[in-house]
């Protein structure tokens, strides 16, 4: 590498909770740059900064305890040291919990690149009473360390020089400060780098002495990459290694890789030994009397579902203030375009099918926004993580994780956020689970469904019949959970070992960048879905085109909005799949609102309001007087409330159930799923009632 | 003893950990191995999982979990 470097990419790793994404805050503040790691749904940060007359792009590693290949995260963030060679690794370490930081330290010290260390949180760790001797520490593991303060933003200059200066200097680190491990495993590492060498050339990207330790770890993908890179000796190399482990499994009669994990522990007890001075066993600060409270045995729950109920009650009553400016907002845009526009289809579509369609997803907006800052502010303090503490026993025995509450409570208010949300679940498979039932919880865009049909056919029982409702999708989320948990994900459970970080004082700026990070996502995808989708639903409604004869007068108008849509490509549609429709007691208007409801499920009550010809406000009496005399009853009502509850989720929960879980196939199991599952109640509902005489 | 048997409040030494390969690897990673020092912080209110601490951190573990995990118990704090 030349001297002369002026391009530097550093990538930021550290353990869950050791301020990583403080220090990134800190460094790039709104120069970020949010998408996914290649073919994961992990989050990728980067920011551009100028700096000592550097152009430095900062790459934030997703926070991992290990670079062991077990989880998304740890492979990511191998992969793209292993691959993306980045000038400089810094590892942000909790300066007052060293000893289990020092376990990535390591590794990142195994793999050949250019590691530093920031002891971040150092102020913490002082008034501990640990005391750090870091020219020791950087002695001893022959690695450049600074101490930092993230959220106050001490040291982060020295860092980046500190950082700059080593991009330049040669990369050493000296073999005799790396790991040594016991003589017998030494000696099988000695072994193995000799085949790896003499069968591969040195064109073999990695370090041949870690390559020989992953192996004798039984690390399935560097196997997979030695495959890749080595060629026809990998089977030479591969068979040498599995001797070799099977001889060090006898020899200590446990797994090398386990061997290996406690020798490293014991190398860092050694270091810890020279480089710290006291050390405290049990926190002595505020976080365990805080503790003591939040996850009391009788305060724990009272306290944790006040929590959520302030969540709710901030989202959707502080929500409903700007969601009706954005309401108004959107009514004037329709007004204004309105008067600039003849009347005519061009003026129909934008009005009705673009500014009124993607009007009712921004809506939501505010809600999500609140939303969100309460889950970062959940997770920034660490409440989120005992939240999980207190549901994994209920949660578990659903076969879901503790951590899947929050994603599913959030389905009460929208699916959208609430499938995001499911990027808290490490383990793929929970995060599937978790995604497939969350549309089961009814989003608050059901309830005017509800409100219209129980309200017109069950009156004074309204409210019971709603809560019912609710209430049923939440025992169909938990009878689908178990059964695709025992059926389609089985599988071990993925381990619950969780840190309990301790309580700490959220940071402003870091709440609101989590906040807008996943709002804009929202914004951005589901935007582009709401809109095509509008387009669509628009244009089947309003083609072919049906002339009515003759002058309007406002019954006129509304009937002819009703022929219109009975005449369109939907109407025939609804026509077509009204048999399917009939068994569970809804006819074709029904079954064209429930199909247009695809896009979004408020558009079920304004769709009934224009086939059922009620004229004005779909919400008004009319359209109840107009419900009631045509025919449906309340059993079909209920059949339809059910079907509604949950049949095939909205156009922009599908889409974020496609980036979330990557996969068409999950996809369109769901849309089937839901859809049968949905048939199948209200046809059991409704058969069950007639024959009951209802 | 096993882990899982421990009460509140109780210290002691971890001796050997069981269980499967994935889950093992995991407990390890989080620090708690053979001859580690670990106390039991506490047990949720619905008695699992359950908080202990290790090398200065607090993590927590599911009760089956910490049934593969087997440990030395010290003389009662006190006692």
């Amino acid at each position: 590498m030349s001297m002369e470097t002026r391009q530097l990419r550093i990538a930021l790793a550290g353990n869950p909770n050791s301020g990583k994404t403080t220090i990134f805050n800190s460094l790039t503040g709104t120069r970020q740059k949010v998408g996914n790691w290649p073919g994961v749904t992990v989050e990728k940060k980067e920011g551009d900064i100028r700096k000592f007359e550097y152009d430095i792009k900062i790459i934030d590693l997703p926070g991992t305890y290990s670079l062991t290949p077990f989880s998304i995260e740890e492979i990511v963030a191998r992969d793209f040291i292993l691959d993306e060679n980045p000038d400089v690794v810094i590892d942000i370490i909790d300066a007052s919990n060293l000893e289990r930081n020092l376990y990535l330290a390591n590794q990142l010290r195994e793999l050949d690149c250019k590691v530093m260390f920031a002891l971040n949180m150092a102020d913490v760790a002082r008034s501990r009473g640990l005391k750090i001797d870091a020219v020791k520490l950087s002695e001893l593991l022959g690695v450049p360390v600074v101490f930092t303060v993230g959220n106050k933003n001490e040291g982060l200059d020295d860092l980046l020089k500190t950082a700059a200066d080593l991009a330049n200097s040669p990369l050493v680190i000296p073999e005799e400060r790396k790991v040594r491990y016991s003589k017998e495993i030494e000696a099988a590492i000695r072994e193995l780098k000799a085949t790896i060498r003499q069968h591969i050339g040195p064109a073999f990207p990695y370090n041949p002495r870690w390559t020989a330790i992953k192996l004798l770890e039984d690390d399935k993908i560097i196997k997979e990459r030695l495959n890749q890179k080595a060629g026809p000796s990998t089977g030479v190399i591969l068979a040498k290694a599995e001797t070799l482990r099977g001889r060090l499994a006898k020899f200590f009669d446990d797994d090398p890789e386990i061997i290996m994990t406690d020798e490293r522990y014991g190398f860092i007890a050694g270091i810890i030994k020279e480089v710290q001075s006291s050390s405290t066993r049990q926190r002595v600060d505020m976080s365990r009397n805080i503790d003591l409270v939040l996850t009391n045995r009788f305060l724990g729950f009272p306290i944790f579902i006040f929590f959520i109920w302030a969540m709710f009650q901030a989202t959707f009553t502080l929500g409903a203030y700007p969601m009706a400016w954005i309401d108004a907002g959107v009514g004037h845009l329709s007004g204004f375009v309105a008067g600039l526009l003849p009347d005519g289809l061009l003026k129909n579509l934008i009005i009705d099918g673009m500014i009124a369609g993607v009007g009712s997803i921004i809506i939501f907006l505010p809600n999500i926004l609140i939303l969100f800052f309460c889950i970062a502010l959940f997770e920034d303090t660490g409440y989120m993580a005992r939240a999980a503490f207190l549901m994994d026993k209920i949660m578990h025995l659903i076969g879901l994780h503790g951590k899947s509450f929050i994603p599913m409570l959030m389905g009460f208010g929208c699916s959208v956020p609430a499938i995001i949300a499911t990027r808290s679940l490490e383990s793929r498979k929970d995060r599937i689970l978790t995604i497939l039932i969350t549309p089961f919880m009814s989003c608050s865009a059901r309830l005017p469904v509800y409100i219209v049909l129980a309200g017109t056919f069950f009156a004074a029982h309204a409210g019971t019949v709603i809560f019912c409702i609710y209430l049923f999708g939440i025992v169909v989320a938990i009878v689908t959970g178990r059964l695709f948990r025992t059926a389609l994900l089985r599988g071990e459970d993925a381990p619950f070992v969780m840190e309990l970080p301790p309580y700490r004082m959220p940071m402003m700026k870091n709440l609101m960048i989590h906040m807008w990070d996943r709002s804009r996502m929202f914004l951005k995808k589901m935007g582009g879905i709401i809109l095509i989708g509008s387009i669509v639903i628009w244009a089947l409604t309003n083609f072919p085109r049906y002339e009515a004869p003759g002058a309007m007068t406002p019954q006129m108008a509304a009937q002819s909005a009703a022929l219109q849509a009975e005449n369109s490509y939907i109407g025939k549609v609804g026509k077509i799949v009204e048999p399917f429709f009939a068994p569970i007691g809804i006819d074709w208007r029904g079954s064209v609102a429930l199909l247009t409801g695809f896009v979004a499920k408020e558009i079920v009550v304004s769709t009934m309001g224009v086939l059922y010809a009620a004229e004005g406000d779909a919400n008004s009496d009319a359209l109840r007087d107009a419900l009631r005399n045509s025919g449906m009853t309340p059993l079909s009502a209920l059949s339809m409330m059910i079907f509604v509850l949950l049949y095939i989720p909205c156009l922009a929960t599908i889409g974020a159930i496609t980036r979330e879980t990557g996969s068409v196939k999950w996809t369109l199991f769901n849309i089937a799923f839901t859809t049968g599952v949905a048939w199948t109640m209200s046809f059991v509902v409704y058969r069950g009632g007639r024959l009951l005489g209802f | 003893m096993r882990l899982s048997e421990m009460g509140q409040g109780q210290s002691g030494k971890i001796v050997r950990i069981g269980g499967e390969s994935k889950l093992r690897r995991r407990i390890l990673e989080m620090g708690l191995t053979r001859g580690a020092e670990i106390t039991i912080e506490k047990y949720a209110p619905l008695k699992d999982p359950l908080e202990l601490v290790v090398r200065g951190s607090h993590i927590s573990l599911r009760v089956n979990e910490a049934a593969e995990i087997d440990v030395e118990a010290a003389e009662p704090a006190g006692a």
